[in-house]
């Protein structure tokens, strides 16, 4: 089999917003949303990052299309625009790219917001929000934009009719499909989805998301798919990345996530999710206590003071991120020496 | 058998608004036995807290309105209908808060910022008891240790912000068992929270049902939490009950062709193989304008011209399993 490229791969990222107190607007710590990840995604591939609030997936989504600034680390990008003659593609790094570059570097990738309410602006029409994108980069103009925009509305599966209609007129799920729709008009590479379907209702959620895995294969989109609901991003995602307090503690393949977990969180955070059946029994791994503070987390394993198989060990020394089986990485002392409950036997 | 905690009969709870008459619980019926719990679930626009705020009769008039039915709620050997009284009259306060407590979904916007979790504890005791305000706040106390927050001395002077998410929606539940109420409405309790956060609460609510004697009205939109925690389940769509029973022949043997989309919407944990998604197709119609017969039938993948003219009732399926679908009591006619 062969494998796909590389389209993104990040190192080392890092984030930390200061919080400034007193007159002086002293800095006086920091909030390590983004505490050092690495993570790579292939061309055409969908990688989840799953996590509880404030684990810092949004500031990662966003970094990565430098929305936000990152204070470290490198964010590789596969560009297929940015190219000298006889190149196909040119590898450039986002976190240092100019202004200009960065400009050029955000037609191919765009993305999905959660909440399709504030996300559109409401004085202006479908036509003028899905158009706006190829005015800014004048890839569209005239009749050819307007046609672009019908054929990206049936894309979405919206009528073409509804062009000159405002966002307060269309429902939830509807909306949602108009940032999709937005999203793709530049044709880019790779779309960064922050919660796409949480603000949907469940019948909504799954027509969205099967419109996501369409477009997929007709536009060869990757998807960074940032979500907070377990079954969501299994169902979307080939490979599955687990964060906690800044870091990712795991990620690998879907496959191998569900039916060979090798982090602790992993294990409780899959055991959490309600099961629709009165009849499941499988007891429920629950944690202790709440997610700490990212602006002063516990010493060693962040997720230490809540884990079950905490050893002296994970107090002390901070666990490295490291391949334990193709594919898999962890951050975990413990990680071959346990033998954790899957969800998929 | 145990006479009903609260029956719910023929309830019509409308809003009366500039752009037409929203008919958001539009004749439903169910029954609650002591102790037992009852899951409502349905997705936004659906009617399922509408429902709660009329049993508490918390919905502000106007523009809503109690059109018809009745709400007869069992206090001791009497049944009072709480669609009769006064809204802010004695008798209503006197079991608002006391006999039928709430929690809701959001702690953050439903605990007062500017007082203490344990005032805001005490405040509900000393309202519907006669006890002193020292005695008050030990129950208070007591209360924050039953629902395991840890160090409740400490935490019961503390201020809301002073809370996590978990935390508060914890100090929200010692707060509505504080009088020992016999039924408890939880409106989407756990909605706000992350899934372990989701995971610690519904354990707790599972044991204090148990100790407090408790009946709950679960009301919320995920399938999952609800399959745990209830013991009967009432589908809603569009102001109806379109499916109640058992939580077992609710999951195991679903009938309604909405009950089963919901179903099919919801992407399995469970499954190995990524299967794709069945979602209902379209969305729910505007509730101002509703379809003569059948809600369901714009969306419906087996509905008949019939079902576009003739609402269905509820029809018995199965012992202590009825559903509201033509299409049903079809089959069950032909076998």
């Amino acid at each position: 089999m062969k494998t796909d490229p590389v389209l993104l791969e990040v190192a080392q990222l890092r984030k930390f917003f200061p919080i400034r107190r007193g007159l002086l607007k002293k800095t006086v710590a920091h909030v390590k949303a983004v505490d050092g990840v690495n993570l790579f995604i292939r061309e055409g591939e969908t990688l989840g990052l799953v996590g509880e609030s404030g684990c810092g997936k949004t500031t990662v989504g966003r970094t990565i299309l430098r929305l936000i600034e990152p204070t470290s680390g490198q964010i590789l990008f596969r560009s297929k625009k940015l190219v000298r003659k006889n190149e196909t593609h040119r590898i450039v790094d986002i976190a240092r790219a100019s202004s200009g570059t960065l400009k050029a570097l955000r037609r191919e990738m765009q993305l999905i917001f959660q909440d399709p309410y504030s996300s559109l602006n409401p004085r202006m029409t479908v036509e003028a929000l899905i158009g706006e994108p190829m005015l800014v980069y004048r890839t569209a103009a005239g009749r050819e934009k307007q046609d672009r925009i019908r054929y990206l509305l049936e894309a979405v599966g919206l009528n073409p009719a509804y062009m000159r209609r405002y966002p307060h007129e269309f429902s939830g799920g509807q909306r949602q499909r108009i940032g999709i729709a937005r999203a793709l008009a530049l044709e880019p590479q790779l779309v960064v989805a922050d919660e796409p379907v949480s603000a949907l209702d469940v019948s909504i959620q799954a027509q969205v998301m099967n419109l996501l895995d369409d477009l997929q294969d007709r536009f060869h989109l990757t998807y960074l798919f940032i979500a907070h609901d377990l079954s969501v991003v299994k169902h979307i995602s080939t490979r599955v990345a687990v964060m906690y307090l800044g870091k990712i503690f795991e990620l690998a393949k879907t496959e191998a996530l569900f039916s060979n977990p090798k982090h602790p969180y992993t294990e409780a955070l899959m055991s959490a999710v309600p099961i629709p059946d009165p009849d499941f029994s499988a007891k429920r791994i629950t944690l202790k206590g709440d997610v700490p503070s990212p602006v002063n987390p516990p010493s060693g394993c962040t997720f230490h003071p809540r884990c079950n198989y905490a050893q002296d060990v994970c107090k002390n020394r901070i666990p490295e991120y490291r391949e334990i089986d193709e594919d898999h990485f962890v951050t975990c002392h413990m990680a071959q020496a346990l033998r954790l409950r899957p969800i998929w036997f | 058998m145990t006479p009903p905690l609260i029956e719910v009969k023929g309830l019509k709870s409308y809003f009366h608004t500039h752009g037409g008459v929203v008919p958001a619980v539009d004749g439903i019926d169910f029954t609650l036995a002591p102790e037992k719990t009852l899951g409502i679930v349905g997705e936004s626009g659906c009617g399922k807290s509408v429902t709660a705020m009329t049993i508490l009769r918390l919905i502000p008039s106007p523009p809503g309105r109690i059109e018809a039915g009745e709400i007869l709620f069992r206090r001791g050997s009497d049944v009072v209908d709480l669609a009769k009284l006064n809204p802010r009259g004695r008798e209503m306060r006197g079991i608002r808060g006391n006999e039928i407590a709430m929690i809701f979904q959001e702690p953050m916007t439903s605990l007062n910022p500017v007082y203490t979790i344990g005032n805001q504890i005490m405040e509900s005791i000393t309202l519907h008891q006669k006890i002193k305000k020292r005695a008050a706040k030990k129950k208070a106390v007591e209360m924050l240790k039953a629902v395991g927050i840890p160090l409740p001395e400490q935490r019961v002077d503390e201020y809301p912000h002073q809370l996590s998410g978990g935390m508060r929606q914890r100090a929200m539940i010692a707060m509505a068992l504080s009088c020992n109420p016999s039924l408890l409405i939880a409106d989407e309790p756990t909605t706000a929270l992350d899934v372990t956060i989701q995971a610690q609460v519904l354990e707790l609510m599972g044991d204090l049902r148990r100790e407090f004697k408790t009946a709950i009205l679960f009301i919320t939109h995920d399938l999952g939490v609800i399959a745990g925690m209830a013991d009967e389940v009432a589908v809603m769509y569009l102001g109806k009950i379109v499916e109640i029973g058992g939580v077992r022949s609710i999951f195991h043997d679903p009938r309604h062709p909405y009950t089963l989309g919901l179903m099919n919407s919801i992407p399995s944990l469970m499954s190995r193989t990524k299967e794709r998604l069945v979602p209902i197709k379209g969305v729910v119609p505007d509730p101002r304008d509703a379809p003569r017969g059948c809600g369901f039938y714009s969306r419906c993948p087996e509905g008949k011209t019939f079902c576009e003219e003739h609402p269905p009732a509820l029809t018995q399926v199965d012992p202590g399993h009825r559903v509201a679908c033509w299409m049903d009591r079809k089959k069950s006619i032909a076998q």
